[in-house]
Order: C-alpha cells, then structure tokens, then sequence
C-alpha cells in the first residue's frame, strides 16, 4: 500500500532563541525516553532541538534537563 | 537522519543486565560487589538517565516493611491475600526480610525518607491491614542517585541498545542479539548469565484517548522483557492477572491515592460519597471501581476539596513535581483546583505488571526464571505487588546470585544460525519498497485487546481476537515497512506488542473461573473454583511457537494464613459486610 503524511501538532516545544545546540548541546535529545527529539537546521543555519517524532508521554525530562530552559513540555492534544 | 547502516559487533561479558530503569541499575551494582571482577554491562533501550517507570522520580515506598511498624510475616499475609491466596511466598518473603536493608542503602546514595518529630520513619497506613508506605521528600532526585553510583562503581553502560532475542546454548542462557535504535547496528552479546530488568508490558491496551503513548506506563515499557523471556523457553506465570489501575481520566497517570489518602483525601462517586473501605489496589479494589464507573453513581473522583488549602497546596507540591509533574500542566488545562473541583478518575487500559498486579515472567526467590542463568526482577517478573523497592530489592537479589553464580561457569556455545535468523527478521521489513509501518500494525493490535481482551472477559470475544492476532501477526511478518532506525526500535516493539497480545488472550482463556475481582472477571465462570484453579498458570512457547499454558501448584505457604482472613480484600465496598459469592468453596 502507498503511503501518505498525516499532519500532527507536537507537544514539545524548543524556544530556538534559547536553544545552544548550535555549541554541540544534545541533553534533550540524549535523555528523552522515547528518542523522538533530534537537533535541526533552522532557516538561518543555526542548530535546534525539534520533536521529530509525535510519540510523547509527557514525562518531562527534556524540560527539566534543558541548562537554558528552551523546551516546554506541553500536552498531546488528544489527551488534554 | 536515524539512517539504517550495516554492522554487526560482538562483546563478550560476564553478567548482562537488560533494562536500566529501577531494577536493572541495581542489579548491575549488587552484582559487580558481589563479584568486583566481573566484567558487568548494563543495557538500555533508552538512556539510563532518564530511563523507566522512575524517569521523573516516585514520591514513595509503597511497600516499605520496617521493623516497629510491621514485620515480614505480616506483609507476607497482606500480599498473600490480596491476590487471592495464589502465591509463592517464598519470593515475597525474601523481599520483606531484605527491603530494609535497601532502604538503607538508598539512604546512603542520598534518597532520603521521611521522618517524625522523634527521629523515627513516617510511615502511613493504606493497605487493607498493615502499614507500608513511606514518602521520599527528594524522590525527584532518584534516577540522579542512582546514575552517580553506576558511574562509581564503573559499570559498563550501552545506552539505545534494544535486545531483540536472548541467546541460548548448552540448555542454558548465553547472551542477547541487541540492535542500536539510532543506527539499526547489531551488537552480538555473549553473557554468563541475563538478568531481564524490562518493565512492564505497559503498551497493551490502548489508552481512551487513542494516543499510542498515553499509556498508564512509562510508553518505552512495551513487553520486551515478557517477549525475550517467552522465545528464549521461560514460563511466564499468572498473565491473565492484567494489570488495571485507577488513574486520572484522559491524562491517563495516577490520581494518585497513595500519596492523598494519608492526608485525608479519599476515592469517591459523582455524589462525593466514599464507596470503597481502602484505597490500595487490588483486583477486588478495581471491581468496585469498575462497578461504581457504569453505575448511576458515576463517574469516579478522588476528592481532595474538603480538606484545609495549605494541605492541599502540600499534596500539590508532591504531585506536581514528582513521577508525572506535568499532571499540574494537565489540571490547570481543565481548569480544576484541586480546592475546588473533585479530580475525574477512570481506570486504565489492560496491561502485564507485576509491580501492580501479579502477570510476570516466573520467578524463585533467588529471581531466577526456569531457563539456567537468566534472571528477572521489577515489574516484568511474577513476585505480586512488588512497586519500586521490589524491584529495587529483587534486582539485588538477582544482582547478588548472578555474582556467585557465575563463578563456576563459562560462556555456553551459541548458535550462529540463530544470530543469521534473527539479522533477517529484524531487517525484513527495512527491504520492502512499501508496506504497513509499524505505528498502525501497533494500533490495531492494541485496538483489538481493547475490544476483545479487556474484562469483562468473554470466551468467544478472546477466541475472536485470537484470529485478529494471527491476521496481524501475518501483515508483521510479511508486510511491515521501515524507512529508518527509529522506525526499526518501533517494529521489536509492536512485535513484543503482538506476543504480550496472545499471551494475554491464551492465558485468560485457559483459566476457567474468576479470580482477582476485575483482572480475572470471566464472565461465564462467575466466582473462584478452589479445587481446579488453586494454582498458578504457567505459560510458555510451545513447539508451534504459540503459547501452551499448564497448571502449577502453589508453593506450600512459609505464613500460614487463617481461614477468618482469607477474604478480608473482599470486604471492600463501604456499608457491606457481605462476602462476595464464592463458587465451589
């Protein structure tokens, strides 16, 4: 069977202004239990964490462990 | 990204934990003191910082047996009757004699407990007779502790390494077959002894949200350990006993009445009335529950709003910071203060845990299972209601004995036929040119269980599923798609999914009664059957690689329990006296 996209709103949010993965930071992408946070372009070549995978059991350590705190850990939406 | 390379490395080692969640780092840590030359590896799917049911912290000991507030014998009692009387206390006793000693050492990695005016531990009652539960005022700092004494006492550790098969040889265990779940690069492990630390099967049942990781459970915990045990030829004990436990609606994490019962707030119905006597789980518990949810008096709360603000505020500070923190996200989202508004309950999908229930991978009291060399502890295996400082206390035993054990023994001859097999199983579906992809055959299995498995059980609704299983476990094999890595670490899963799936179905099906209130309710066979089930039932992967189940006898009893205290879970809803109707007793 073909596959299709399916458009999904993530619960993670990083705050690319606060976000250092520009100088090699990983902690987000490193502790999160479900591994669906990894490190991106943004549009001005700088480095971002983003949920690159929607499969989030809000548990938080990703915004805990932030040394900047750039992430938030919001609800799924189909949950809250 | 999460790009499939070809590898395949091999280490040899002497103890292989799998699991670094709560009982797996301390199974690496009593093991390498117990033996300080062997060589220990500790494994895990995710990373060992933040890994487990304990990602966040827990709040506290559930089941704490301290000297002046209760004795061994008495726990034992407890254990032995809130499940029924089908245990083997041998195993429950080990852990009541040693988890004090644990406690003690958690102490000195800097996990501290509370404690009264005069010195002593605050411990509170909320079990049905005896009192156990002892809150941890840092228990935010847990896996921190628990991680600064890996590193001390040099433990190896892989992190996103996820065993796919156990190895075994010489009728004895002899190592795993892992893949990384970044690069899909195999790693060959040959291993004296295994010690299986993989949570519990939390990813069974679907949550009432439909979001796949919305689960009860930490959503990583989806039955490896259940998995790995059954294919490498362990029994798997007592599975039928689900795991159900009440929970925050929709946010779908615990309410949670061990922490706000002690302060005064209580299970209640939609009239704020209480209606059962205690707020532990139990399968008789979760049958009030369950009964009050689809009766006019639904739905269910926990209500907090009678009692004074700043007791409040002190329960919220518990609550909202440690286990599941985003719990105040959550709440602020609906709006509810806790002053104010009754918190909305539910229960929650089915799943396999015997840190909450009984479904576990068999094991003695030394933790081993019934495969020579491999070894079980926390929630994945069979010693009932065990929570974090079983698993913390067990995996010390296991720890322990692995490092004896292994003294005398080498490394058994592996087979590497099997290592091929298993190289093309798990890279079959990353071959295809198009395909299902791992996150709908996961669905739909766990859509199945929910419509089929979940009790009230039903014979012919449990036999339909079977068919399901075997048409999804058709489209696994033969047309599942995976474009990446990460995709690849979610095909083992929905694959360990499917067999926790049959497990479930196959042992609720063979035993014909009713035990354990609501995780055993067979709706045909109405009361339990003392004289053909008093017993477990043991599950293992028969020659047709599905499974067989076969009756096992309880262990004779080291805590003689009197025939006055046998149903005393039963006297559970508030107002009755009356027993429960008991078949052929």
């Amino acid at each position: 069977m073909p596959l299709a996209q399916t458009v999904t709103a993530v619960p993670v949010v990083v705050d690319d202004a606060k976000c250092i993965a520009d100088k090699g930071c990983t902690v987000c992408v490193d502790v999160c239990p479900l591994d669906v946070l990894r490190i991106a372009e943004t549009l001005d070549g700088r480095k971002t964490a983003y949920m690159a995978y929607d499969e989030c059991w809000y548990c938080m350590p990703c915004e805990a462990d932030c040394p900047t705190g750039a992430v938030k850990v919001n609800l799924p939406y189909l949950l809250k | 990204m999460d790009e499939i390379r070809d590898g395949m490395n091999r280490i040899d080692c002497d103890i292989l934990v799998i699991g670094g969640g709560t009982a797996g780092p301390m199974a690496a840590l009593k093991a390498k003191a117990r033996n300080p030359g062997a060589n220990v590896v500790l494994l895990e799917k995710a990373n060992v910082k933040r890994s487990g049911a304990i990602s966040m912290g827990m709040d506290g000991l559930n089941n704490a047996v301290i000297p002046g507030h209760a004795t061994p014998e008495q726990y034992v009692k407890e254990i032995t009757i809130a499940n029924d009387g089908i245990v083997d206390q041998a195993p429950v006793y080990r852990y009541a004699q040693n988890c004090y000693d644990i406690i003690q050492e958690l102490d000195r990695f800097g996990i501290r407990f509370q404690k009264d005016k005069n010195g002593e531990y605050d411990v509170k009652k909320v079990h049905h007779i005896g009192t156990y539960v002892l809150p941890m005022p840092n228990g935010e700092t847990v896996k921190k502790a628990l991680y600064r004494q890996l590193r001390k006492a040099r433990i190896n550790i892989s992190n996103r390494y996820m065993a796919t098969r156990l190895l075994t040889g010489e009728g004895r265990i002899a190592g795993a077959i892992c893949v990384n779940t970044r690069s899909a690069e195999f790693l060959v492990i040959r291993a004296k002894a295994v010690i299986l630390c993989l949570g519990a099967a939390g990813r069974l049942g679907l949550p009432a949200s439909g979001y796949l990781y919305g689960t009860y459970e930490n959503a990583t915990n989806s039955g490896d350990g259940y998995a790995l045990a059954y294919h490498a030829g362990a029994g798997l004990a007592n599975l039928e006993c689900y795991q159900i436990n009440p929970l925050i609606k929709d946010y779908n994490g615990p309410a949670c009445a061990y922490v706000a019962g002690p302060f005064g707030a209580y299970t209640a119905n939609a009239k704020g009335e209480r209606f059962i006597e205690c707020d532990y789980w139990s399968g008789q518990m979760m049958q009030e529950f369950y009964d009050e949810l689809v009766s006019g008096n639904g739905p269910v709360y926990l209500k907090l709003n009678h009692l004074a603000p700043e007791t409040i505020g002190e329960i919220e500070d518990i609550l909202h910071k440690v286990e599941r923190p985003t719990r105040g996200t959550f709440q602020a989202g609906r709006g509810t203060d806790y002053r104010q508004k009754m918190i909305e309950m539910h229960i929650s999908e089915i799943g396999f845990c015997s840190g909450h229930s009984a479904s576990g991978v068999f094991v003695d009291e030394d933790a081993r299972t019934t495969v020579t060399g491999l070894y079980a502890a926390g929630d994945m295996a069979s010693v009932p209601h065990n929570y974090m400082l079983g698993a913390f206390t067990n995996g010390a035993v296991a720890g322990e004995h692995a490092g004896d054990w292994i003294r005398d023994v080498d490394h058994a001859a592996i087979d590497e036929g099997a290592i091929e097999a298993e190289r093309r199983r798990v890279l079959a579906p990353t071959l295809r040119e198009d395909g299902i992809p791992p996150n709908q055959i996961e669905y739909k299995t766990r859509r199945m269980v929910n419509d089929y498995l979940q009790p009230p059980k039903v014979t012919s609704k449990m036999e339909l599923a079977q068919e399901r299983f075997a048409e999804i476990r058709e489209d696994l094999s033969s047309g599942m798609l995976v474009r990446n890595s990460h995709e690849l670490l979610r095909s083992l899963e929905a694959s360990s999914i499917l067999d926790c799936a049959d497990m479930a179905a196959a042992a609720s099906l063979f035993r014909t009664e009713s035990r354990w209130g609501l995780y055993h309710n067979r709706v045909e066979f109405e009361g339990r059957d003392n004289e053909n089930w008093f017993c477990h039932t043991l599950l293992t992967r028969g020659r047709d690689g599905m499974p067989t189940l076969r009756k096992q006898p309880v262990a004779p009893y080291v805590v003689e329990i009197d025939d006055t205290e046998k149903d005393a879970y039963y006297r559970q809803r508030v107002g009755s006296n009356a027993l429960k109707t008991v078949a052929a007793e």
